[in-house]
C-alpha cells in the first residue's frame, strides 16, 4: 500500500526540539525531498500541492502558497530548485508571522491576576496544556493558581488536581456538576485575596457547534470580566495537531464565543504537524503562541514561526 | 455531520442540474467541486484522487451524458461509490465462542477511548449482556477515576487496580475476574498512545497477546485530518484491528477520516459516537451515512430513535387519539418529554432531509431551552386545564405565566398553536376515516408496519406542533404568534417530504 512508505518509526523523545523533529518525519520530509531535482517544472508544483494538502494546510491555503511561490519564482527568475525551496520556507514563515503580529503583549501587573481561559473541543489536551503553562509560569517566578472549570467530564477535576499536586500548585475546585461560573468566581476571589500572579482556568471540552455550551463559555467570560475588567488577558484555544480542516471552524466559533487571543497546538510529538495552523493564521489571523510536544509538564515551548518551520522542514538532522 | 461536504456537493450539482444536458467538461467541473469538498472534509488526498477517477470514469459514460437527468445520474454514482467506500454493509461485533469476549479499545490521546468504553458497556448492557469495564490506562492522571465514575453513574462494574500496576497484568487479571464471575464481554480501556511510540505500541501488543481480544477497535476522532490514515495503518499493522469507532460525530464538517480509514485500511466502522451522554453511540450504517453526505437526510435513524422511545401500544393509543381529535395537552407534554429523550433538538432536525442545510443557511440557533419553556407552561396548568384548554381564562393565563416564569403572551402563543395542531389532526383524522387520500394518510399515521408511523405519531408531531418551528423564518425564542395557515402548511410540507424517502 502506498501509505506504508510514510512510516518512520522512532524512539520516543522527551525534548521539544526532538518532538518537533519527529513531526517532520513524514509529509514535510517528503516536501524537502521534492526539491532534490534538476529543474522547476509543473510536476514539482503538482507534487507540492499534494503534499501540502496532506499536511492539513487545506485547499485554499495550499493554493495561495503555491500562487505566491510561482509568482516569486517568475519575478525573481529562479531556476534552481534549492532556491525555490528557500522561497517556500520564507513564504510559510511569512504566513505564520502575519498572525503572530496580532499577538497581544502579555502584561503582568502586580496586584492584578493575569487570567488565562483555556478552551477547546473535547480531547485536544486542555488540561495537560494547563499543567504545562503552570510550569512555564513557575519557571519564570510567577505564582500560579489553577481553577477546575471542567465540572462536567467524569474525573476531570481529579485530573487537574493530580497535576496540581505534581507541580505544587493549588487548585480551586467545586463538586462535579457544579456551575463552572461559580468555580471561576471563587478562583478569581482567591487569586485576588491571596495575591496570585497567574490564574489558569480549565474548561470542559465542548464541540463548537453546541449552542448551549458556547453560551456557557460566554457566561464564564462575563463572570471573569465583572471581577477583572481587563481579564481574561489571554483566551487560549487548544488545537490538536492531528486536527484537519475542522480546526478552522473551531477557531472561528470559539473566537466568536470566547474571544480567542492565542492558539496552542498540542500533541506535536506525533507524526501530525498541525498544518491547520497555517490555514488558521491565514484566514483568521489568530496567533499561535505555544506548542506542546508530549505528556510531561516540560514538553512545552513558546511558538516562533521561524523555528517552527525550520524544525518542520529544514533541520539537517535528516542525514542521521 | 458532514454538513460542509453535503452543502458543497449540493451546490455543485445544483449548477449542473440547471443546465439539463451534460458535457464532459460539466462533469469535470462538478468533479472539481467533489474533489474540493472531499479534501475539505479531510478525506485523504490519495483516496480522493482514486474516488474522483472512479466517479469520472462512470460519469462520462453514455448512460450519463445521454440521460435526461444527468445531475441525478452523477449524484447516484457518487452515492454508490461513497457507499462502496464506506463498506457495503454494517459489520456487527464479533463474539468469542468461549466467553468472555474481550474487546480492546486503542487509539491516540484524546480520541475518546474512556468515554466509549463506558458507552459500549451501557449499550451492551441494554442488550442484556453483563459487561465488565477494565481501567488499563495507568498513565493519564485520573483516567482510572474517570472510568470508575462512568461505571458508577451507569451501574456498570469496573475492574481497576492502582496506577502502579502493569497494564498487561491488569488486563490479564480482569479477564480471569470476568471468567470467574460470569462477566461478558470484557471491555478494556487503554492509554492513549502515538502510533510511533515504540514502547507504548509494544505494551499494547503485549496486552493483546495476554488476553486474545476478539475485537480490537481503533477509536478515532472524526475531526482528524489527513494523518488519520497513517495512524490507522500503523495501529492496524501492529495489532490487526477489527473495527473502528468514529467519535465526536455530533460536531460539524467532518468525517473524511471515516472515508479514508475505511478505504485505506479496510477495517469496518462499527460505531459512531454522537455526543457526551453515555447513550450517544450508534451502530454505523454505510448506506445511511452516504445518503447523508449527499444531503438526503437520515430519516431511518430518526425513525429508529423514535421507535426506541415508544412502545407499539403507546403508538396505537396515540394514533387513536389523533384520529378522534381527543389529543390534549397532557398527551402533548408526554410527547415532548419523549422527544427530549431522543437527544438534542438540533441533532434531530439535522436528520430530516433538507432541514440541516436550511438551519445552517439561516444560521438559526435552536436551543433546547425552548422545550423547557413549553414544558414549564404545561406543567403550570391544572390537569383539568390540560385536558380542556378552552377553560383557560385571562386570570388562569396570568397564573400559568407566573407559575412557569414566562409571559402571558407566551402562554397564549402556546395555546393558539396547540389549537391549530388539534385542528390539523382532526382534519387528518377525518380524511383518514373517509375515502380519498386514505392510503397515503394511513401510511403517515401509523398504518400497519410502515416505519413512517413512528415518525407521524411518536416523534414528529412533537416537532411539528409542539415546537412552532417555522424554520426558515428565524430563531425560535420569543417570537410573536404565527399566523395559523403558515404553520399548517409548513407541517404538511414536511410530511410530504418525508414520504418521498
Amino acid at each position: 500500500m502506498i501509505f506504508r512508505r510514510f512510516f518512520r518509526r522512532t524512539q520516543p523523545e522527551p525534548h521539544v526540539q526532538e518532538g518537533l523533529r519527529k513531526s517532520r518525519r513524514g509529509i514535510f520530509r517528503e516536501i524537502v525531498a521534492l526539491f532534490d531535482r534538476s529543474a522547476i517544472d509543473d510536476e514539482l508544483f503538482d507534487d507540492l500541492e499534494a503534499l501540502l494538502i496532506q499536511a492539513d494546510l487545506g485547499v485554499e491555503t495550499t493554493q495561495a502558497l503555491l500562487d505566491q511561490l510561482r509568482a516569486r519564482i517568475r519575478r525573481e527568475g529562479i531556476t534552481d530548485p534549492a532556491q525555490a525551496r528557500e522561497l517556500l520556507r520564507q513564504e510559510m514563515v511569512a504566513l505564520l508571522e502575519q498572525a503572530t503580529r496580532n499577538r497581544r503583549v502579555k502584561i503582568y501587573q502586580r496586584g492584578v491576576p493575569f487570567v488565562t481561559l483555556v478552551v477547546g473541543v473535547n480531547g485536544t489536551g486542555k488540561t495537560t496544556t494547563i499543567a504545562k503553562l503552570a510550569k512555564y509560569h513557575q519557571d519564570r517566578g510567577r505564582n500560579v493558581l489553577l481553577v477546575a472549570g471542567d465540572t462536567f467530564r467524569a474525573a476531570a477535576i481529579d485530573q487537574l488536581k493530580v497535576w496540581g499536586e505534581r507541580l505544587g500548585v493549588p487548585v480551586i475546585s467545586h463538586a462535579p456538576g457544579a456551575d463552572p461560573g461559580a468555580v471561576v468566581f471563587d478562583g478569581l476571589q482567591a487569586a485576588f485575596n491571596r495575591n496570585y500572579d497567574i490564574l489558569l482556568i480549565d474548561t470542559a471540552g465542548r464541540l463548537h457547534t453546541k449552542y448551549n455550551l458556547m453560551e456557557e463559555l460566554k457566561k464564564i467570560r462575563r463572570v471573569i470580566q465583572r471581577q477583572v475588567p481587563d481579564a481574561p488577558q489571554e483566551v487560549l484555544l487548544v488545537i490538536d495537531a492531528t486536527t484537519g480542516q475542522n480546526g478552522l471552524a473551531q477557531a472561528r466559533l470559539f473566537t466568536d464565543a470566547a474571544g480567542v487571543t492565542d492558539i496552542a497546538i498540542a500533541k506535536l510529538d506525533g507524526t501530525a504537524k498541525g498544518g491547520i495552523a497555517f490555514a488558521i493564521a491565514r484566514e483568521l489571523g489568530i496567533p499561535i503562541s505555544y506548542i506542546g510536544t508530549g505528556e510531561k509538564a516540560t514538553d512545552f515551548a513558546e511558538f516562533d514561526p521561524e523555528t517552527y518551520v525550520d524544525a518542520l522542514f529544514f533541520d539537517d538532522e535528516e542525514a542521521a | 455531520m458532514f454538513e460542509t461536504l453535503t452543502d458543497r456537493l449540493t451546490a455543485a450539482f445544483q449548477r449542473i442540474g440547471r443546465k439539463g444536458r451534460l458535457t464532459e467538461e460539466d462533469v469535470d467541473e462538478a468533479l472539481r467541486e467533489v474533489r474540493r469538498a472531499l479534501l475539505e472534509a479531510d478525506v485523504h488526498y490519495r483516496v480522493v484522487r482514486d474516488f474522483v477517477a472512479t466517479v469520472r470514469e462512470r460519469a462520462i459514460g453514455e448512460e450519463v451524458l445521454r440521460s435526461l437527468t444527468p445531475a441525478q445520474q452523477v449524484i447516484a454514482i457518487v452515492h454508490q461509490e461513497l457507499v462502496r467506500l464506506l463498506g457495503e454493509e454494517r459489520v456487527p461485533l464479533q463474539w468469542a465462542p468461549q466467553p468472555p469476549s474481550v474487546f480492546l479499545l486503542v487509539g491516540l490521546q484524546g480520541s475518546g477511548k474512556t468515554t466509549h468504553v463506558a458507552k459500549l458497556g451501557a449499550l451492551l448492557k441494554k442488550e442484556g449482556r453483563r459487561p465488565l469495564l477494565v481501567a488499563a490506562d495507568v498513565y493519564r492522571p485520573a483516567a482510572i477515576a474517570q472510568l470508575q465514575t462512568l461505571g458508577q453513574q451507569n451501574d456498570l462494574p469496573v475492574y481497576a487496580e492502582g496506577p502502579n500496576a502493569d497494564p498487561v497484568d491488569i488486563a490479564r487479571r480482569a479477564v480471569a475476574h470476568a471468567r470467574q464471575y460470569g462477566y461478558n464481554p470484557v471491555i478494556i480501556d487503554t492509554a492513549g498512545r502515538l502510533q510511533i511510540d515504540e514502547r507504548m505500541m509494544q505494551e499494547v501488543e503485549r496486552i493483546k497477546a495476554a488476553v486474545n481480544p476478539v475485537e480490537i477497535l481503533l477509536v478515532a476522532d472524526a475531526m482528524t485530518g489527513q494523518e488519520a490514515v497513517r495512524v490507522a495503518e500503523e495501529f492496524h499493522r501492529r495489532l490487526t484491528l477489527t473495527g473502528l469507532i468514529l467519535t465526536k460525530m455530533d460536531g460539524d464538517a467532518r468525517g473524511g477520516a471515516a472515508l479514508s480509514i475505511r478505504a485505506v485500511v479496510g477495517v469496518p466502522i462499527k460505531f459512531i459516537g454522537t455526543g457526551e451522554r453515555v447513550d450517544a453511540i450508534e451502530p454505523f450504517y454505510p448506506d445511511r451515512l452516504a445518503t447523508r453526505i449527499l444531503g438526503m437526510g437520515d430519516v431511518i435513524s430518526l425513525i429508529e430513535k423514535a421507535q426506541q422511545q415508544t412502545s407499539e401500544e403507546e403508538r396505537q393509543k396515540l394514533q387513536e387519539k389523533v384520529l378522534t381529535g381527543s389529543f390534549n395537552l397532557e398527551d402533548f407534554l408526554h410527547q415532548l418529554q419523549q422527544l427530549k429523550r431522543m437527544g438534542p433538538l438540533t441533532q434531530l432536525l439535522e436528520m430530516i432531509p433538507g432541514v440541516g442545510q436550511l438551519i445552517r443557511q439561516q444560521q438559526v440557533q435552536i436551543s433546547d431551552d425552548e422545550y423547557k419553556h413549553i414544558e414549564a407552561i404545561i406543567l403550570s396548568m391544572t390537569p383539568e386545564e390540560r385536558r380542556n384548554p378552552d377553560i383557560i381564562t385571562y386570570s388562569r393565563r396570568r397564573r400559568i405565566a407566573r407559575g412557569s416564569g414566562t409571559t402571558m403572551a407566551e402562554v397564549s402563543q402556546l395555546l393558539s398553536q396547540f389549537k391549530q395542531m388539534q385542528r390539523m389532526m382532526a382534519e387528518l383524522g377525518q380524511a383518514a376515516m373517509g375515502g380519498g387520500r386514505r392510503g397515503a394518510l394511513r401510511g403517515l399515521l401509523g398504518g400497519g408496519g410502515n416505519p413512517l408511523a413512528a415518525l407521524g405519531n411518536g416523534g414528529l408531531d412533537g416537532l411539528m406542533g409542539g415546537l412552532p418551528t417555522n424554520l426558515p423564518s428565524g430563531s425560535l425564542p420569543r417570537r410573536p404568534p404565527q399566523p395559523p395557515p403558515k404553520a399548517g402548511k409548513h407541517a404538511k410540507n414536511k410530511k410530504k417530504h418525508k414520504k418521498r424517502h
